[in-house]
């Protein structure tokens, strides 16, 4: 049986780590973060949970397989990379739109982050669906 | 940009996601493998007349300019390979339908396969090096798995072996890589040739033929050439038909294909050197290749030997470096990547029908399987040389290019491994087909669990029939092959295509 200690960091925690890794996420625009590091900030709850209540309540908490967070992830940069082709321009061309929120200007926004998303959730699928397995081979 | 040249990257791709979705749904998964191997199989074909109609064609994946960005090229001798990958993984995926466990599905098999057949075509289709380093990776990772899937004791130690001598290539690779960088500048191949060009004879070109050097120790090691390739006869008997059918035609080849295309756009300043060295070694490898197979007693490591064998005669047409001999070169690689996967998938069903892989327990198959028989005829007599089949010409050619430059020495060395190759040949087939089975083995003998053999035999006769083709139009398809060669000796004009002018 684990600590008190541990179960209740990993609960408190989860949050806390999840909304760090969508800050990574959007940072990784311009500066040092991005879809790789943040998908491994977010899979870091869900091992700690793992460890400190097991894997089947942590996959619980998950609610989807890992398996199809890196089926959708891979899915969403191939689909990135075709927008640019669906236009006429080369695979993976950066593709531009603006979003005009009411209140606070335009957002510009494109096919990259698409793609990195794509990379976020095949980060966080291939680390848990690793540690999922290791903690239930015990 | 073309979208032919993407597409053999993206097919493999999307069938690989789809499969990995529908892993628990045995039927789906299979039907979109097969789907997705087709499809393979049409762009690769596409992209073959494209280029043979309109010459090399280029693209930057996420249009940023030539050096800086991602260059995908196909020159006729890239497209033959693509081509040749989108034969063999229709011919493999048929295969591996009714030969493969429904346990080894479940993992994942398909997805796998296609993961590897992208790792394929994208080393043949990159311009950039470093980019050809990814896509080898990309390629092993589903080799890696691909070889240890299943778990039985045998593949484990194969994979090991082969695991750890990838892993050491990959590592020299990626420090020629850093080497190279730090000298030149870029990775892009056609960019690298255009500033290579300008090195003449009085700068000194000594780093360049060092790092030549460690790429050809990188690339030597994937190709399994002389004194690199004792990772091959050590693992690719291990796995199942299928696989090792799978690694045997296309993955040693990417080696192939990587020396090939540094050694004629890249490092061709010092070609006295280097490429004589080529020539030393293609002669070392296929003599020791078939003396290691005239010594095994099972079916698939005879064969794994022979696929040593013939990496010599390919990276022999390279030594000679003329337009003839890359040509001979490509001929040959492609009638081998034929050949050689369909004697992996008949190794198959004689490994089922006979319940052993010891050729002295085998026998009898001739009467049994007359169909299998004569179908093991056609490839095996095809690798050993035999007129009018494929091998017959792809000799023919080497030979006469060596005769030309006056290399006696390799060109009889050529001919004497041929003799062994028969003889090895022979050898398979008096003991697995025309012996009769022996007495310890009559009884235990039996295709239990194999269901039709004719359903194993589709992709074997399709292979075949290739390779007779390939025979029968031998001057048309040799045309091919030396429009090929002499692209590869004149890299001006894909130098151009990549660097000249924005699609």
């Amino acid at each position: 049986m684990t600590s008190l200690i541990l179960r209740t960091t990993a609960r408190y925690l989860m949050p806390l780590l999840l909304i760090f890794s969508v800050f990574l996420f959007l940072r990784g625009h311009n500066q040092p973060g991005g879809g790789f590091a943040a998908g491994l900030v977010a899979a870091a709850p869900f091992a700690l949970y793992s460890i400190a209540f097991g894997a089947v309540k942590a996959r619980h908490v998950l609610q989807v397989r890992p398996r199809y967070l890196i089926v959708t992830g891979l899915l969403a940069s191939v689909v990135s990379g075709a927008i640019g082709m669906s236009v006429g321009k080369p695979f993976l061309t950066g593709i531009w739109g603006y979003l005009y929120l009411p209140g606070s200007g335009k957002l510009e926004i494109g096919t990259p982050i698409l793609f990195d998303l794509g990379v976020y959730l095949v980060v966080i699928g291939v680390s848990l669906s690793i540690i999922f397995a290791l903690e239930e081979a015990e | 940009m073309n979208p032919l040249l993407i597409l053999p990257i993206l097919i493999p791709l999307v069938t690989a996601i789809l499969a990995l979705l529908f892993r628990e749904a045995r039927n789906v998964q299979r039907a979109l493998s097969l789907l997705g191997a087709l499809g393979l199989f049409g762009a690769s074909a596409g992209l073959m007349f494209d280029v043979r109609r309109n010459g090399i064609q280029a693209a930057q994946v996420g249009n940023w300019p030539a050096p800086y960005g991602i260059t995908l090229v196909a020159d006729l001798f890239g497209a033959i390979m693509v081509l040749l990958a989108g034969i063999i993984a229709m011919a493999v995926v048929t295969y591996s339908l009714v030969s493969v466990d429904a346990k080894r599905e479940e993992f994942g098999y398909h997805s796998l396969i296609h993961f590897l057949l992208m790792g394929v075509c994208g080393s043949f289709l990159t311009g950039d090096l470093f980019n050809l380093y990814v896509w080898f990776e990309v390629m092993l990772m589903g080799s890696f798995v691909l070889m240890a899937l299943g778990g039985e004791r045998g593949q484990m130690e194969g994979a090991i072996k082969y695991v750890t001598l990838n892993l050491l290539s990959s590592a020299m690779f990626l420090s020629a890589l850093g080497l190279l960088y730090a000298m030149a500048g870029t990775l892009n191949m056609a960019d690298l040739a255009d500033k290579f060009s300008d090195i003449s004879a009085s700068q000194p070109y000594g780093v360049v033929t060092t790092l030549a050097m460690l790429f050809m120790v990188a690339f030597g090691i994937k190709a399994a050439v002389f004194p690199l390739f004792f990772w091959l006869p050590a693992s690719y008997h291990t796995p199942p038909a299928a696989i090792s059918a799978l690694f045997a035609g296309l993955l040693t080849k990417v080696g192939v294909y990587a020396l090939i295309r540094v050694f004629t756009l890249i490092f061709v300043q010092d070609a006295g050197f280097t490429h004589n060295l080529i020539l030393i070694i293609a002669g070392l490898t296929m003599v020791s290749g078939v003396l290691g197979a005239v010594a095994q007693k099972e079916f698939r490591r005879v064969l794994s030997f022979h696929i040593v064998s013939q990496i010599g005669y390919m990276i022999m047409g390279l030594g000679l470096f003329t337009p003839l001999a890359l040509a001979g070169s490509v001929f040959y690689i492609a009638h081998h990547i034929i050949v050689k996967t369909n004697l992996f998938l008949i190794s198959g069903a004689v490994e089922k029908l006979g319940r052993t892989p010891v050729l002295k327990k085998l026998g009898g198959l001739y009467q049994a399987q007359p169909m299998l028989a004569i179908l093991f005829l056609v490839p095996a007599m095809s690798l050993a040389g035999l007129p009018p089949l494929s091998g017959f010409f792809a000799k023919l050619s080497l030979a006469r290019a060596g005769l030309e430059t006056g290399q006696y020495i390799i060109v009889s060395i050529m001919l004497g491994v041929s003799l062994l190759t028969l003889f090895s040949m022979l050898k398979l087939w008096n003991e697995a087909f025309w012996k009769p089975l022996p007495a310890s083995a009559i009884g235990s003998g039996g295709a239990a669990g194999m269901g039709n053999l004719h359903t194993w035999l589709i992709s074997v006769a399709f292979l075949a029939a290739i390779t007779v083709l390939i025979g029968i139009g031998a001057g048309s398809f040799f045309s091919i092959a030396l429009l090929a060669g002499e692209q590869l000796m004149n890299p001006q004009d894909y130098i151009q295509a990549v660097l000249g002018g924005a699609r």
